[in-house]
């Protein structure tokens, strides 16, 4: 519980559907605050989240518990963040979250007090067919979040439950309002929730100096046009603050943290028609077939879902090919597969190999 | 494991308000409402009540009625006492220097923190034992020819290790020090003989002793100089300024006389019970240790170290169970920090996380005892099994 809505009505559904519902709430790690006014609070367990979900907790008539995970959370999520960063890699924090905290960490700690399921708050929706379980976007396509679940396994599925997956964020603002909850909307569950001020890049500056240290803006081939300030001022797809004239316009194509140099190219570098993705997740257990397959892969949880040929590599790693190329294909973040609505797996696309170097 | 059952064993942190002493309150509610400063019959009424609830409070505690200061509460007494007299001392021109033990409570340790950054008093912190004991020589050596005020608790909230008090007061009275000595969690089962102790000043809180919250008493030996912290009207002979509370006075003053009329049945229940628990817990959760000390401790409270273990989480198992029970560091945040008791005790941080105090009370009952046990030994494994899970999975 976050003390939001979603999570808010998820309890309340239950508890209506006759569950016996225990509220809990992760204590993050949090930075210690910027400018050191109101001491180590991230964005999204503040005091006042606490005591908003205590509340709402009491008004359900259930137990409500915080759980310390700031020491786990640091390890997997914060250092993580940091040394991927220093490998030119950009990671989802929340699908990273979602593997090794919510549903590992968090979900082993609920299983050991008995509990049947762990739900939250997320828009996504779990069907079983057969002996089989199906992660499914939500009905609300622009809500959706089945791309950072993607990383749940059967086992996990079997005893998951996201009660707002069935419905439209405006229909539980009005559940919110009939069980007389507070329907305000929050912030959205933030991508970076444990940085103070959510600015990454002075995160970066303090934690990994390194990554700002000056270094070439290169073409492809090699060529040094400019200079940049420090790596982890850019992101791939980004055309202002570069400061390189040319005929037209330029764009960061790649980092290359080995040579600590930003490269550049004009737009059609930046759309790639491949990808390969490593420590891959079958939400079946297996992929769908050994054989190259048609599906559809998002490659960020905003993009759109583009249709593609996937290439199961071995056991934790596939090769995607775009029908048509795809912009922005960032290192780090999740390749997640759809066949329709329904989730078949995901993996975290991995560096381009010309740049290992 | 039986059947579930509803166990309380956080006595304390509180206790119920006793029927009897309720009885007692309520007529102060709505028919004796004057306000004990007025000259009327209704202020007459409750002014007097007032002033037998400090004749019983001062019988049990030896000395005159005009010692004894209602105060809010326990945190309020010790705040009054620490830095009242160290006020009053300073203006005196007596010096600036203060006493204390890493092992207080935060009302005292506080206190007297501010009273260091803030208003440029000097403290010395004497070192206490693996068990939380204090040292009657490592006091004395503390003591020096600027020391105005010591503070030393009477039963230790977190560990329930007793100080010589009494040593310990005799000590510093023969050097000219004032000592005071927080009894909040002695008051109900130990001697409050403020001869016998020999103590300049003595907190107390009523809901300790099955009185209600919010109400609490300050014993101040007549000569002791206090600055009143709380300035206003005069009551309490200046120290303490508002309004007399009636009813809540007169509560802690019935739940204080009943304490002590049953001290002797009372202390030999609690005594008992809490053997049980501690004989229970040593025996069926592996490594788990006792701690402060075995003997000379508190007859109602029990307390441990689980290594390995989130003491908020066994806390979140127990509720689940129906056992009322707390940490080291009541900490509703999940930020559960290592208590600085334990540490100045010597215990690791990591062993400090896994702290769990069980406190028993008039009611419980050895069935309760034996309930709560098996619930901690199952909590105790299951965590232990999860972590070790978790910890298994992240290193394969």
């Amino acid at each position: 519980m976050s003390g939001g809505v979603d999570s808010s009505v998820a309890a309340a559904l239950l508890v209506e559907q006759g569950y016996d519902v225990i509220g809990m709430m992760m204590r993050l790690w949090a930075e210690p605050s910027v400018d050191d006014s109101c001491s180590t609070h991230n964005r999204c367990c503040t005091p006042g989240q606490m005591d908003d979900a205590r509340r709402i907790a009491d008004q359900l008539g259930i137990p409500f518990y915080v759980l310390d995970t700031r020491d786990v959370f640091k390890a997997s999520i914060v250092d993580f963040f940091v040394e991927q960063h220093r490998a030119g890699v950009t990671p989802n924090p929340c699908i990273e979250c979602n593997r090794s905290i919510r549903f590992d960490w968090l979900y082993s700690h609920a299983m050991a007090l008995d509990a049947d399921f762990l739900a939250t708050g997320h828009y996504a929706r779990v069907v079983k067919q057969g002996d089989v379980y199906t992660l499914e976007q939500s009905v609300d396509e622009a809500k959706d979040q089945s791309y950072v679940l993607s990383v749940l396994s059967q086992e996990q599925l079997a005893h998951v439950l996201f009660p707002c997956g069935d419905y439209t964020k405006p229909q539980i603002r009005e559940l919110a309002a009939r069980f007389g909850l507070p329907t305000a909307s929050k912030h959205d569950s933030q991508d970076l929730c444990f940085l103070g001020d959510g600015d990454y890049r002075r995160f970066l500056k303090e934690n990994a100096p390194e990554l700002m240290q000056p270094g070439p803006i290169v073409l492809r081939d090699g060529t040094v046009v400019g200079e940049h300030s420090g790596v982890a001022n850019y992101t791939i797809g980004q055309r202002k603050g570069l400061h390189v004239y040319a005929a037209e316009p330029l764009y960061v194509i790649a980092i290359n943290p080995y040579r600590n140099a930003v490269v550049i190219g004009p737009r059609e570098q930046l759309g790639h028609d491949t990808l390969t993705a490593g420590r891959a997740n079958w939400v079946a257990g297996n992929p769908p077939s050994n054989e190259p397959f048609r599906a559809q892969v998002k490659i960020r949880y905003k993009a759109r879902p583009a249709p593609a040929l996937v290439t199961p590599l071995d056991a934790d790693r596939f090769s995607v090919v775009f029908d048509a190329p795809v912009r922005d294909i960032t290192p780090g973040q999740g390749a997640v597969i759809y066949d329709g609505a329904r989730v078949l797996g995901v993996g975290i696309i991995e560096r381009r190999p010309e740049l290992s170097q | 494991m039986t059947a579930r059952r509803d166990v309380y064993l956080d006595h304390s942190a509180s206790t119920p308000v006793d029927p009897r002493v309720l009885e007692a309150m309520a007529p102060y509610f709505t028919e004796v409402y004057g306000n004990s400063s007025s000259l009327h019959s209704y202020g007459r009424r409750a002014e007097a009540a007032v002033e037998r609830a400090r004749e019983t409070v001062s019988s049990i505690l030896r000395c005159k009625p005009s010692e004894i200061v209602f105060t809010s509460g326990g945190s309020e007494s010790d705040n009054l006492a620490v830095r009242g007299a160290a006020w009053a001392a300073r203006a005196q021109g007596k010096g600036a220097h203060l006493v204390t033990t890493p092992v207080e409570h935060s009302a005292v340790t506080a206190t007297v923190k501010q009273l260091v950054t803030v208003q440029g008093f000097s403290m010395t912190l004497i070192p206490v034992s693996r068990t939380g004991q204090i040292d009657v020589e490592d006091f004395v050596s503390a003591l020096s020819a600027e020391t105005t005020v010591a503070s030393v608790i009477y039963a230790n909230n977190e560990v329930g290790t007793l100080a010589p008090i009494p040593q310990l007061a005799t000590a510093a009275r023969e050097r000219g020090v004032i000592f005071h000595s927080d009894a909040v969690q002695a008051a109900g089962q130990l001697s409050l003989d403020v001869n016998e102790l020999g103590v300049d000043m003595l907190s107390l809180s009523a809901h300790k002793f099955y009185g209600p919250k919010g109400v609490g008493a300050l014993y101040v030996r007549e000569g002791t100089a206090i600055s009143p912290t709380q300035s206003g009207g005069s009551h309490e002979r200046g120290m303490r300024a508002g309004t007399h509370n009636t009813p809540f006075i007169v509560g802690m003053a019935e739940a204080l006389r009943i304490a002590y009329e049953e001290q002797a049945e009372r202390v030999e229940h609690l005594r008992r019970r809490r053997n049980a628990i501690i004989d229970g817990i040593l025996t069926h959760v592996p490594d788990a240790f006792l701690t402060g000390e075995r003997e000379l401790r508190l007859p109602s409270h029990a307390s441990f170290i689980f290594p390995g273990v989130d003491s908020s989480q066994l806390l979140m198992h127990l509720d689940m169970r129906g056992v009322a029970a707390s940490g080291g560091s009541a900490c509703k945040t999940g930020s559960p920090e290592p208590s600085s008791v334990l540490l100045a005790m010597g215990i690791s941080e990591a062993d400090a996380i896994g702290s769990l105090r069980l406190s028993v009370g008039v009611h419980t009952t050895l069935e309760d005892v034996e309930y709560a046990v098996s619930a901690v030994k199952e909590s105790v494994s299951r965590l232990r099994s999860v972590s070790s899970k978790l910890r298994s999975a992240r290193l394969s």
